[in-house]
């Protein structure tokens, strides 16, 4: 990998980001309104009665660790996607750039637009609603780290979609962290769903992040077993995830798609 | 060694060829025409050349190296400019070329943007977003781009599509200008008659993914009984039959 070659697509989407002010409000716009929602939900909850006392500060940790994993997530198909829809996707592919250095720079840029979309609705969470993601501990770090992961590897299996059936995924890139979103427990815990579905959600980091999230806050306490079964997940799902963007783009080059993608 | 040598090469999808067997050699310095009718197999040949593609046989040597096993290390010395892919609109001139530079690993990347931007007469286009530009600007942008490596082997599709008379005379000038300064290959994909018998040395004719001719402009004009190359197009994809 070269980082001159990293760099430049890193720079390509700053240019972009940079030259239009629409696009870095819609990057703060959708956080801010998900928080100060959510923030007024919980506290009407609170408001009547004793038995929601923490949920102000669960269902906005948790709002705002979502919309971390959907921003990063959602970046990283973007950044895709704008190659696409600029028609700039074949120049890419005739310069000298591996796929592993597209992977590298998808992923140092979705973190920039990420933290552009998430740090002010962080900010405006304390005052409005005297919640803070630092009440998490040092653990937070490690939380982050595991969604970061989790949001690039569904990036790249969407991506791969793309490369492999072309814009016509577009619709996937969306809506693909909806379809996880019930399984993953973000806003309650596993014990909620049905035997059958605990089995099905216990396959996905999520449940771990979120179940260790709610362990904090409520009872201080905090399992590291969690932590690292997450961990575990989101680096098997990750390897899988790069190895089905690698074997989409040798399907593509099968199938002759990257001369005419985008059209 | 040749710069560029297409060895049997087929790429077949599903039941249906769209490059078959096709062999040819271009020498160092050469700018050779590839000429033939929409659907002939000529963006299939190019994205082989390219590695977007991959052959279902054959190989593509580019300065005696397979483009399937060293694609970076070739990418590194090609560029390509087709009217079908386009720079990112929202970019400005210098902020396009800057990434491309940068992709490529140009050194004195700043001087040279200068360079191409004044060789090109977008020096006061520089900070203009890309969209906002004709589409003829947009053409010598897309060209400084392919320009911006000095590649040794630059593939042109249609690199004049679109383009008034005016525009069009002067990008030929550009590429004829930059052939034999860098001594470039050049393979020139047109469907233009006058600009592959300006600029090309050699032609190559395809027709339903095969090559069914070659030679010089004057050669196949004579060869054929014709006036010109484009009566000798419309004879070869009218009547493939008649092509000895």
């Amino acid at each position: 990998m070269k980082f001159h070659r990293i760099f430049a697509l890193f720079l390509r989407h700053f240019y972009l980001i940079k030259g239009s002010f629409p696009r870095i409000l819609d990057l703060i716009y959708w956080p801010t309104i998900q928080i100060i929602l959510w923030g007024f939900i919980s506290k009407f909850f609170t408001m009547y009665s004793d038995f929601y006392n923490h949920t102000v500060g669960i269902i906005l940790t948790a709002a705002i660790l979502y919309d971390f994993l959907f921003r990063s997530s959602i970046s990283f198909n973007m950044l895709f996607l704008e190659e696409i829809w600029s028609r700039n996707f074949t120049n890419l592919f005739i310069s000298p750039l591996k796929v592993s250095e597209i992977i590298a720079a998808l992923t140092a840029t979705a973190l920039i637009r990420t933290l552009i979309g998430i740090v002010p609705a962080i900010l405006l969470a304390t005052p409005l609603f005297s919640v803070s993601l630092f009440s998490l501990g040092p653990s937070l770090m490690i939380l982050l780290l595991s969604l970061y992961i989790f949001g690039m590897t569904l990036g790249l299996f969407v991506v791969a979609g793309l490369l492999r059936y072309g814009p016509a995924f577009e619709n996937v890139a969306w809506s693909s962290l909806f379809l996880l979103a019930p399984l993953g427990c973000i806003y309650y815990p596993l014990s909620i769903l049905p035997d059958w579905l605990q089995i099905l959600a216990k396959a996905l980091p999520l449940v771990y992040i979120f179940e260790e999230v709610r362990s904090i806050l409520l009872n201080n306490i905090v399992n590291y077993s969690n932590i690292m079964t997450a961990l575990v997940l989101n680096s098997i799902y990750f390897l899988l995830s790069v190895f089905t963007f690698y074997k989409a783009f040798h399907e593509a080059r099968m199938k002759g798609t990257l001369i005419n993608v985008g059209e | 060694m040749p710069a560029i040598e297409i060895n049997n090469l087929n790429k077949k999808y599903k039941k249906a060829y769209a490059v078959k067997d096709i062999n040819f050699k271009i020498d160092k310095g050469k700018t050779i025409g590839l000429l033939g009718p929409n659907g002939c197999g000529k963006s299939t040949t190019i994205g082989m050349m390219l590695g977007l593609i991959k052959p279902t046989s054959g190989t593509v040597l580019i300065n005696g190296k397979d483009i399937e096993k060293n694609r970076t290390n070739i990418l590194q010395k090609m560029n390509f400019i087709s009217p079908y892919i386009e720079l990112p609109k929202k970019l400005t001139i210098e902020e396009n070329l800057n990434v491309y530079g940068r992709l490529y690993g140009v050194k004195d990347l700043k001087n040279k943007i200068l360079e191409l931007m004044e060789k090109l007469n977008l020096t006061e286009f520089g900070k203009r977003k890309t969209g906002e530009l004709s589409s003829g600007q947009k053409n010598r942008v897309s060209l400084a781009k392919a320009l911006i490596n000095d590649p040794e082997i630059l593939l042109l599709d249609e690199p004049t599509a679109s383009l008034d008379p005016d525009v069009g005379d002067y990008v030929r000038g550009i590429i004829e200008n930059f052939s034999s300064k860098n001594g470039s290959t050049i393979l020139l994909a047109s469907h233009n008659m006058n600009e592959v018998e300006r600029l090309c040395d050699e032609v190559l004719m395809m027709n339903k993914g095969k090559i069914i001719d070659k030679g010089k402009s004057k050669d196949l004009i004579n060869k054929h009984g014709r006036k010109n190359l484009e009566e000798v197009f419309l004879k070869i994809v009218r009547n493939k039959n008649e092509v000895s």
